[in-house]
């Protein structure tokens, strides 16, 4: 069975990477200054995301404190997997299972979004569609046979994806003669709602621009601090460099 | 002076240093916004020391832990991700300064005779800061170290009969892991360090032996005053202490710019790719340099054959250590010498485009700039003693101008 995926797997890199390139991906808004959106983000993330899926470089206390959730709060209603607050936020599944479930362990999604960027996870969540000949059932053009099934589909809804042929025509050189080769290919267009989710589309926006956002958050809680920080190291800095100027002009009145 | 100073002279060449190196050292008085460079690069590398240090007391040289651990000094570390930023755009921002002290140097024919020895030296210290450098991004083991490990350690291969026993040594195996690690941890924050600050040492020995250069290219030991100390020479200290005070200032204000609200500089001063664990069986679709380092990448990929492309390449990096004797004119500043202005230009608009196109992905429509690049960039040195025996030049000063 391995072997087969493994071959499989192999066979489909270059179209992944060709997919990849000519991707077009939503803007998302992201602001961490919104901490209502960060922290139902945190929920959405710790209810669906964290049953598989590692954030092990973030702690609970720290992500309670820097989204003004008190301990009292994160003990109660995002404490799944562990019941030390201090705990690395870890999966529910053991990655041992899920690799043998899913092919692949999940990989640890707490650099997700520095290492992805933002809209890149916005459009990757928006695009799941059923596909029967896949091994969950669910596939995704932004990451083409994501072993990942498609965890919010009770939200969003069934979408089915709808492929258009296009002629693609290549120059070749041939014996020394330029060749025009035609091609057909077969690309995505759009989706289609199939089945709609409990959640209206715009709803469903919302969710994912929460759940980004948060995850935004989640690769650097350390620009929360940065930002602010900053202001004051700037503002020091131009004192600083008043008093430069000031010394330097008294210095240089007997330079001629 | 004190008791506590006259004690401490008999034992101990404070006075003397003082003397030798600041106060009596005359600096000519028409330094521009270049000569900032030197000092800023010395706060710099110190502030490296400094951020270095604090980063390997928490950092774990292992392929296992070494992400782990980058990854504790920016999320678990109180201030880490402050030290790690320092240090992380510490290097770019040395890069720039070092590119800006070695233009100057060009554009004003500071590495001309009696500066030949300081010339080198320096050089030799920029392509040290660039092993340095590369030692240093390989440490925090993402996806990028691991591959740019690999890449680079694979061009030692090149080398005749020693090459894949080089290879294997530099690894410390057969590929880049755990010794790997380990051994350019050793490297980076101890012998490379080292060697680094011996050099600038004895580039700063070299550098007060013979007498800073200026704009004009004028030697101000030559016109005297009364006093035997230079008309148009000024005491580094206090007057360039406190004008260097004011470019620390300026400069330590586009620092933390970056720091705190630009520290990847959108993916030029800190990779995207490094934010994925290090990962053998995950490629990256184009393994580019840091941009610092891309100008002789470009070049290393202009010629489609390994070991022509690495000969270009070291010829590239070697040929600047012969600027002194490639240049055969009399007159030293650029300013005076409109021709060889206008290469230095050039030579810089290429350098940068070298830059710009060693970070694109290696498609057939980029190899034309590259090559172009590669040829204009040899050509500036191969050309030198040609045009500057023949090149126009307008009259020098007997003094420099104010």
């Amino acid at each position: 069975m391995n072997k087969i995926i493994l071959s499989l797997l192999l066979g489909l890199l270059p179209i992944v990477s060709h997919a990849e390139q000519g991707l077009k991906l939503d803007h998302v808004r992201i602001d961490l200054s919104d901490q209502a959106s960060l922290q139902r983000g945190a929920r959405i993330f710790v209810n669906y995301c964290l049953s598989c899926h590692n954030a092990a470089y973030l702690r609970y206390n720290r992500m309670g404190h820097d989204l003004g959730i008190s301990n009292q709060l994160v003990k109660q209603d995002l404490l799944f997997a562990t019941n030390k607050i201090g705990d690395r936020m870890r999966a529910a599944m053991p990655a041992a299972d899920a690799k043998k479930w899913f092919g692949v362990a999940p990989p640890d999604l707490t650099l997700e979004a520095r290492y992805r960027g933002p809209d890149w996870i916005y459009t990757y969540m928006h695009s799941f569609y059923r596909d029967p000949k896949s091994f969950s059932g669910w596939n995704n053009t932004v990451f083409p046979h994501v072993a990942m099934p498609f965890v919010l589909y009770g939200w969003q809804g069934e979408q089915r994806a709808v492929f258009r042929n296009v002629k693609l025509v290549s120059h070749v050189m041939e014996n020394g003669k330029a060749v025009t080769e035609v091609t057909e290919e077969r690309v995505f267009s759009h989706f289609v709602l199939a089945k709609p989710g409990t959640m209206t589309p715009k709803q469903y926006d919302l969710a994912i621009r929460d759940l980004t956002n948060f995850m935004v958050y989640m690769g650097e809680p350390a620009k929360l601090e940065r930002i602010r920080i900053g202001v004051y190291v700037l503002i020091f800095l131009a004192v600083f460099l008043v008093l430069a100027i000031l010394l330097k002009k008294e210095y240089w009145k007997d330079v001629h | 002076m004190s008791r506590f100073g006259d004690w401490l002279n008999e034992r101990f060449p404070a006075r003397e240093l003082m003397r030798e190196h600041m106060t009596e050292y005359y600096a000519p008085k028409n330094f521009n916004i270049f000569y900032y460079t030197g000092s800023l690069l010395l706060l710099m590398i110190a502030l490296q020391l400094v951020s270095g240090f604090l980063l390997m007391a928490h950092y774990v040289p292992t392929s296992a832990d070494a992400f782990n651990s980058v990854q504790g000094i920016m999320y678990d570390t109180k201030w880490g991700w402050l030290i790690r930023y320092m240090h992380v755009d510490g290097v770019s921002l040395i890069f720039i300064l070092l590119y800006l002290h070695i233009g100057r140097g060009l554009l004003y024919g500071s590495y001309r005779k009696p500066r030949e020895l300081l010339w080198i030296i320096g050089y030799l210290t920029y392509i040290m800061m660039m092993g340095e450098a590369f030692f240093g991004y390989v440490l925090p083991f993402g996806n990028l170290s691991y591959w740019a490990g690999q890449v680079i350690t694979s061009i030692i291969h090149a080398v005749p009969f020693v090459g894949p026993g080089l290879t294997t040594l530099a690894r410390g195996g057969p590929g880049v892991g755990t010794a790997t690690l380990e051994r350019f941890l050793a490297l980076h924050a101890v012998l490379w360090f080292l060697i680094i600050a011996a050099l600038i040492v004895m580039h700063i020995l070299a550098l007060h032996q013979v007498g800073s250069n200026n704009p004009d290219g004028i030697e101000i030991k030559k016109t005297k005053g009364a006093d035997g100390h230079p008309l148009d020479g000024i005491p580094f200290h206090p007057y360039y202490t406190v004008k260097d005070i004011f470019g620390v200032g300026v400069w330590l204000t586009v620092f933390a710019a970056i720091i705190f609200y630009a520290p990847t500089m959108h993916g030029v001063f800190l990779e995207r790719t490094t934010f994925f664990r290090a990962n053998p069986m995950v490629s990256l679709p184009d393994v580019t340099p840091p941009w610092y380092l891309a100008p002789y990448y470009a070049m290393l990929r202009a010629i489609p054959n390994k070991y022509l492309g690495i000969g270009l390449m070291a010829l590239a990096i070697t040929l600047p250590f012969l600027l002194p004797w490639l240049d055969r004119n009399p007159v030293r500043s650029s300013r005076y010498r409109p021709v060889y202005r206008v290469m230095i230009i050039i030579m810089a608009i290429t350098f940068f485009t070298l830059a710009w196109v060693g970070e694109q992905p290696p498609l057939p429509k980029y190899f034309i700039v590259e090559r172009m690049g590669a040829v204009l960039y040899i050509g500036f040195y191969l050309l030198l003693p040609i045009i500057s025996s023949i090149e126009p030049t307008r009259k020098v000063p007997e003094r420099v101008r104010s």
